[in-house]
């Protein structure tokens, strides 16, 4: 992926949840997790690898991939998370408007990519997902719904968060 | 942030990874989820929670999923199911929609669809539960006790009964056969002060002069021949309850003067005894007869039927409130379902139309007597016109007159069955000796009806 997604992205995540944050060295995607039926990677087995590398100052670890995506169940997902846990994955994949047969457009990537990360990242946090359409939280299984949610945590799944980062910290 | 209300999922796959991914898919957005990996362990979950939907892998060893949807819904047949398969084929989906189920899913699904299936169950889930709720307040507005009506009259009439069981009035109920005289006697003592004392119900009819006045004013040892003990009168046996005079229009002239003395002096004496026995009883009577005209015949003396008539309530008859009849027949439909442990859920259009256009003559009884043998004889969860079987329709191609031995047999079965088949109250209510009523019993192949199955 682009050199520029992991350090923008850091700096983004850092400013929403008031949270330092580091980059690791990339791991490589477990192979048995890729579907050679579907062509995709199976989100719940790379979540595994990555808990066998959390630093020990970590308290959450969000890795992002070039990959698309799947469970067995469902034909793709932007991402997955561990329910009250501490990881989180996102894929690129179909964030990209060149998914889609369109051109380009950074900024759209940008915004979609800074609204998935922080949505799984709230699953961490125990947030299940969210009625307001304002949130960030709200369930979005299309690029459609990403782009018409809010880019934020609500007020009360704010709360939530903040509950276990310190008050006035998370966005 | 919450959903509104915790939606309960059961997940049932044999295969591990899809119970974890759809599990902790679901758990995402909210949803309370519990994963088993067969159709036997799903059983084995189901009483134990309140479940809203089963996701159920069509293929499994031991019992598929179409075959767990047909044991789910002999004890849950509202339970909403959806079937899931790697293998789609025209005729397995065809198949599992047949039985049942709310929707079909090819492995994998596309989250939209699921996600969007979920919320119109979650929607469809909380219009029942509101239109459950609804009703039950509807009804509670209809409802004195174990009486059922939205007819204007018999909520007035309700409305009578509530004032009426605050004071110690005498009160006439009139009706024709079957329309719940007793059943609002009933619930006139329910809402009085006495609730808490006995509520004792005399039918005048059944018992012969004699009887009758033994029954209500007991008699002293050795008063007539067969008395070997002091019994107590109902009168006695009502003392700060109720009593209730059932058919008071049948009672002899004799007496009819024996009970206007104790309605006047709030006193009476056992038979064949001196001791005056004041009492503190309520009296409620009832009749189908029209006593105005029985006093002009000289059949019923005027005096007591002012004493009795302080106030008066006159029950119409269900011909008269045919908006009554789909309030009773639901009403007695849940009540047969709970006795029976059937899951009927309604009448089809047609036997409605039927019940809804006959004469009734037996009014409320009769109707609840033809819910009960419809319940009984119901192939589906549905009453359809061939189970609605109408005895008292006259005129019709297949009536015919019962002969006088049905008419005894019934009757015979009636008074067993009022007396809970004590021989000796039952031979006594129907004036004949014990005897000749094992007789006849035996004549007519009557057997004691069993306990009715209680719903789970």
């Amino acid at each position: 992926m682009e050199q520029w997604i992991l350090q923008w992205l850091g700096k983004e995540m850092g400013d929403c949840l008031a949270a330092t944050v580091k980059s690791m060295p990339a791991i490589p995607v477990p192979p048995g997790s890729y579907e050679a039926g579907r062509n995709q990677y199976y989100s719940t087995r790379i979540l595994k690898e990555m808990l066998k590398e959390v630093p020990e100052d970590a308290e959450k670890l969000l890795g992002v991939t070039d990959k698309d995506l799947c469970i067995p169940i469902l034909t793709y997902v932007f991402g997955e998370a561990q329910l009250g846990g501490t990881a989180a994955v996102v894929s690129l994949a179909r964030l990209r408007q060149e998914h889609y047969g369109l051109a380009p457009d950074r900024e759209l990537f940008k915004e979609r990519l800074r609204k998935e990360c922080l949505h799984e990242l709230g699953h961490t946090f125990g947030l299940i997902h969210c009625q307001s359409r304002e949130c960030v939280m709200y369930l979005s299984n299309t690029v459609v719904d990403v782009d018409g949610k809010g880019r934020n945590f609500c007020r009360s799944c704010r709360m939530v968060v903040e509950s276990q980062t310190g008050p006035g910290r998370a966005t | 942030m919450t959903m509104e209300k915790s939606v309960n999922i059961m997940v049932v796959d044999d295969e591990e990874i899809v119970r974890d991914s759809l599990g902790a898919w679901l758990e995402e957005d909210g949803y309370h989820v519990e994963s088993v990996e067969s159709g036997k362990k799903a059983l084995e979950l189901l009483p134990t929670r309140d479940w809203d939907l089963m996701l159920v892998d069509l293929k499994m060893p031991g019992m598929d999923g179409i075959q767990l949807m047909d044991e789910v819904r002999k004890t849950c047949p509202d339970m909403l199911v959806i079937i899931m398969t790697a293998y789609a084929t025209v005729d397995t989906a065809v198949k599992a929609m047949k039985k049942g189920a709310y929707d079909y899913f090819v492995k994998p699904f596309n989250p939209d669809d699921i996600s969007l299936t979920i919320r119109k169950i979650v929607e469809h889930h909380k219009l029942v539960q509101e239109n459950l709720f609804l009703r039950k307040e509807l009804k509670k507005q209809y409802k004195l006790r174990d009486m059922i009506s939205k007819n204007e009259k018999m909520l007035e009439i309700f409305e009578l009964a509530k004032t009426v069981a605050k004071s110690s009035s005498t009160v006439l109920i009139q009706g024709e056969s079957g329309t719940g005289k007793e059943l609002l006697a009933r619930a006139i003592h329910d809402e009085s002060p006495r609730s808490e004392a006995p509520f004792i119900s005399v039918s005048c009819a059944s018992l012969t002069e004699s009887l009758l006045e033994s029954e209500l004013f007991g008699h002293e040892k050795g008063a007539f021949t067969g008395a070997s003990a002091i019994k107590r009168g109902k009168l006695e046996l009502a003392q700060d309850g109720t009593l209730f005079l059932d058919e008071i229009g049948d009672i002899s002239l004799k007496l009819q003067m024996d009970l206007l003395r104790v309605l006047e002096q709030k006193e009476f004496r056992r038979v064949g005894g001196s001791d005056l026995i004041s009492i503190s009883s309520r009296i409620l009577a009832a009749t189908n007869r029209d006593l105005k005209k029985a006093i002009e015949e000289g059949r019923f003396r005027a005096d007591l039927f002012y004493r009795l008539n302080v106030i008066s309530i006159n029950i119409p008859p269900l011909r008269d409130r045919r908006e009554d009849i789909p309030l009773l027949v639901e009403h007695f439909i849940e009540k047969f379902n709970i006795e029976m442990g059937k899951q009927i859920r309604g009448v089809s259009e047609g036997a409605m139309r039927i019940l809804m256009y006959n004469e009734w003559p037996g009014n409320a009884r009769e109707l609840r007597n033809v819910i009960e043998r419809a319940v009984v004889v119901a192939k589906g969860n549905v009453i359809t016109e061939s189970d609605v079987s109408l005895p008292s329709a006259s005129g019709g191609p297949n009536h015919r007159a019962k002969t006088l031995e049905e008419i005894e047999k019934d009757h015979i079965r009636v008074v067993l069955n009022e007396n809970q088949w004590n021989i000796v109250r039952s031979a006594l209510a129907l004036g004949i000796d014990r005897v000749t009523l094992y007789n006849k019993i035996k004549k007519f192949d009557l057997k004691k009806e069993g306990n009715p199955v209680k719903a789970c």
